[in-house]
């Protein structure tokens, strides 16, 4: 199985660092995995997105263009992704930032207006990780059942163990997004 | 076991620093800047050397100067700024000094794009700079084999005293991907041709690649072909997959090989035999295992991320004995494995 | 009998390809017996540069390195920040310096690299048969200013220590001239100044030597000197222009 993923928004919402997040645990499952980001001037305040492919085997081309799970955290991603997003493929979109909805029926959307809950709840810039446990709560399988608990000790390896106070927000953001 | 998660241009520097690089010079160019970032980084608290030359011509001249007094020197860069190296590459070459550049490559020609790309094929293995030389040419096709070859392009720098390559692209420089980082540390030869200095031991030592006289340079430029003559049996190392029973054999090096090998996955599937030759050295090309791989091919597609430049050598190399077609995208767009197998589909119909 | 003249030890005893009456010879002495004075021929590491001066790899005793046109100054920053206990300095001349390398030895002294420059300005391209330098002086005759040097078509020349002591990674810039004895003391006087800088790790020094090019300029010797007196001299004053340590001002 070949599990291949874009996550989209501007730069500074944490797009790179959700992807990270999945590519990691993807290792700490054993699984083939890569992750590619997009470079150049337009990670300057324009549109930034990176492309994350989990398998069970070699993987060939880094470089996703027909996504089976897109998460899109601005309009222009959700403009230019979503109808890339293959047949039973699933869309997760920060509704705070996005207006439009999608009229494919073909995929599965989840709506989530993430950027105004992570406001709420005290989680300032952490709508990226609300997003991430919601995805990895209705991707599971697609994930290779990538969860919780392995996110959680993603972000234990990769936030410096003094920056503890900021491990605990993004768990607090996560589990949040995997109860909506 | 300890793998880690890292950008190739990341990982390439983490090796480098660990097969024994004491400098490192470099200049600040899309999409190789990482390299020089971890160094910077790093560098010096592992106690070697980090400095951003002025230019890319400035850097490729620090090395020089690194290697001359006997230790392991880099520089990397990209496309343009490998062509602003290409004096400097010659004169490396001509003073029988060993080195590692990395190109980590963008589409060109000119300032081109920051897009990935494979069009310095030619300047790679072909034409580095002015002169009767060649570069040993490693082609990584992930993160691990950036790390892996780092460590052999230092010893056959080193063992045979001339530089070497890494043509990285921004595909393989960008992404990240599981890595393993060898527990050894190479053993650096002893360099009893290097001026640092002979402390009143020995006569003085000369590095220069100047040879006023016809017949002296002469001689310099073919023992040095002797040592590629060697190189070229030694060093040659490719990758094949499934090309035993191929019918079609699709060659692709570096970040093409990748999409090739999935398209050749699902050749299979569909029924078509088909098979890939990667080589993993450009120069020298492991030609005899080219030829060994399409023994069975009525078809050879070269694909790559140019207009057309490797192409050319496999025709070369299998005295085209077998047809061999091309497929390329090149500016920065990276072709996708449907296209590949578009092509494979489109010969495999021909062929019958 | 005691030994009154001898060639400097870290001079080799080889003929040179230098030009009867170029000043090259006393530039080369000069910079060997510094070496021999302090004792540094076995930790000193020099770079010859394209241009007459090419060959220096073959006259000098201690390891040498022959950079490419212009880069002497960044091969010499590689050397030395491999190893920062050597003594290592650059022979350049203006072409290498002043044109095709402005950019090399402008940064090399920024960074404050502690290395010496002996750049040797005699106001022409020699080995390649007399065209116009980037110090030919304004109505000079050269192979490529037939009718002189005209600053409106062909610009101004540059004045290289005046320009390096304005950056601060320079600890010493001085000019001096081979036209005479008390020129050439001076001038010995600047170089060990140079190399001794290093050995203070105080930062970048140069020293400038005026000198002559009796083929390229159509002299005789004897003219060629007088020239360096009457015509370079006034436009390119010798002098220091700066000495300092760049790190403990």
């Amino acid at each position: 199985m070949l599990t291949r993923i874009i996550i989209s928004g501007f730069g500074g919402q944490g797009v790179l660092f959700i992807g990270k997040c999945l590519a990691y645990s993807a290792m700490l499952i054993g699984k083939e995995l890569s992750w590619l980001p997009s470079y150049g001037p337009e990670m300057r305040g324009g549109t930034a997105n990176c492309s994350v492919c989990i398998s069970d085997d070699a993987i060939g081309s880094p470089l996703v263009t027909s996504p089976d799970i897109l998460i899109a955290m601005n309009e222009p991603s959700f403009d230019k992704f979503e109808k890339k997003l293959c047949t039973g493929g699933k869309l997760f979109s920060d509704n705070s930032m996005i207006e439009k909805k999608s009229r494919r029926t073909d995929i599965k959307c989840f709506e989530l207006p993430a950027s105004d809950i992570a406001q709420n709840n005290a989680l300032p810039r952490m709508a990226n990780i609300i997003l991430l446990g919601k995805t990895i709560k209705e991707c599971s399988d697609m994930l290779f059942g990538i969860n919780i608990s392995t996110v959680t000790q993603v972000f234990e390896k990769i936030i410096p163990a003094k920056k503890n106070d900021l491990i605990q927000k993004n768990i607090s953001a996560l589990n949040l997004g995997y109860s909506m | 076991m300890n793998k880690v998660l890292m950008k190739g241009n990341e990982a390439l520097a983490e090796a480098a620093i660990r097969a024994g690089c004491k400098c490192f010079f470099g200049y600040p160019i899309t999409p190789q800047t990482e390299v020089a970032a971890y160094f910077a980084k790093n560098m010096a608290k592992r106690g070697g050397v980090f400095l951003q030359a002025e230019s890319e011509i400035a850097a490729i001249n620090m090395v020089l100067g690194a290697s001359s007094a006997g230790v392991r020197a880099m520089t990397s860069s990209s496309s343009p700024g490998i062509s602003l190296k290409s004096e400097g590459i010659s004169y490396i070459a001509g003073s029988d000094l060993p080195c590692v550049i990395v190109n980590v490559q963008r589409g060109g020609p000119g300032l081109g794009g920051i897009q990935p790309s494979q069009s310095d094929y030619n300047q790679a293995v072909k034409a580095p700079g002015h002169g009767d030389f060649h570069l040993v040419v490693y082609a990584p096709a992930s993160v691990q084999e950036s790390v892996d070859m780092v460590f052999t392009a230092f010893d056959t720098a080193d063992r045979y005293r001339i530089p070497t390559m890494i043509l990285s692209d921004g595909l393989i420089g960008q992404m990240m991907e599981p890595v393993v980082f060898p527990e050894k540390t190479n053993d650096i030869p002893e360099k009893s041709w290097a001026c640092d200095g002979h402390k009143n031991k020995r006569k003085h030592n000369i590095v220069t690649s100047l040879f006023l006289e016809p017949d002296k340079l002469e001689k310099s430029v073919l023992q040095r072909n002797e040592k590629y003559k060697l190189i070229s049996n030694n060093c040659a190392d490719c990758e094949t997959y499934l090309c035993d029973d191929a019918h079609i054999v699709i060659t692709a090096y570096g970040a093409t090989a990748r999409i090739a090998r999935s398209a050749v996955n699902e050749a299979r599937k569909q029924g078509i035999k088909a098979g890939l030759f990667r080589p993993k050295t450009l120069w020298p090309f492991p030609e005899n295992e080219l030829r060994n791989s399409c023994k069975n091919a009525g078809h050879i597609l070269c694909a790559e991320m140019s207009a057309g430049q490797m192409v050319n050598d496999i025709k070369l190399y299998t005295n085209c004995s077998v047809p061999v077609s091309f497929y390329g995208r090149t500016g920065g767009v990276i072709p996708e494995p449907e296209e590949l197998l578009r092509e494979i589909i489109k010969l495999s119909e021909g062929r019958q | 009998m005691s030994v009154i003249f001898q060639k400097p030890k870290s001079l080799a005893d080889v003929q040179t390809h230098y030009c009867p009456g170029c000043t090259h010879g006393i530039i080369h002495r000069l910079v060997a017996e510094v070496i021999d004075e302090m004792n540094i021929e076995g930790t000193t590491v020099g770079i010859s540069p394209v241009g007459c001066s090419v060959m220096a790899y073959e006259y000098f005793n201690c390891d040498m390195i022959e950079a490419p046109h212009g880069r002497a100054p960044a091969v010499a920053t590689g050397v030395k920040r491999a190893d920062p206990e050597l003594f290592v300095f650059t022979y350049q001349g203006d072409g290498d310096l002043a044109a095709i390398g402005t950019n090399e030895t402008i940064h090399a002294a920024a960074r404050g690299e502690n290395i010496t420059v002996i750049f040797v300005n005699n106001t022409i391209y020699g080995m390649t048969g007399g065209q116009m330098a980037p110090t030919t002086i304004p109505g000079q005759i050269t192979q490529t200013t037939p009718y002189g040097r005209d600053p409106k078509t062909n610009g101004f020349p540059l004045k290289v220590c005046e320009i390096i002591s304005q950056i601060d990674g320079t600890a010493f810039a001085q000019r001096v001239a081979v036209d005479s004895v008390p020129h050439i003391k001076e001038a010995k006087k600047a170089i060990r100044k140079a190399f001794e800088n290093q050995k203070e790790k105080r930062g970048f020094s140069i020293v400038e030597v005026l000198s002559s090019c009796p083929t390229n300029w159509g002299m005789t010797p004897s003219e060629a000197l007088k020239r360096i007196r009457e015509e370079m001299i006034p436009y390119y004053p010798l002098g220091i222009f700066k000495d300092t340590d760049v790190w403990n001002k």
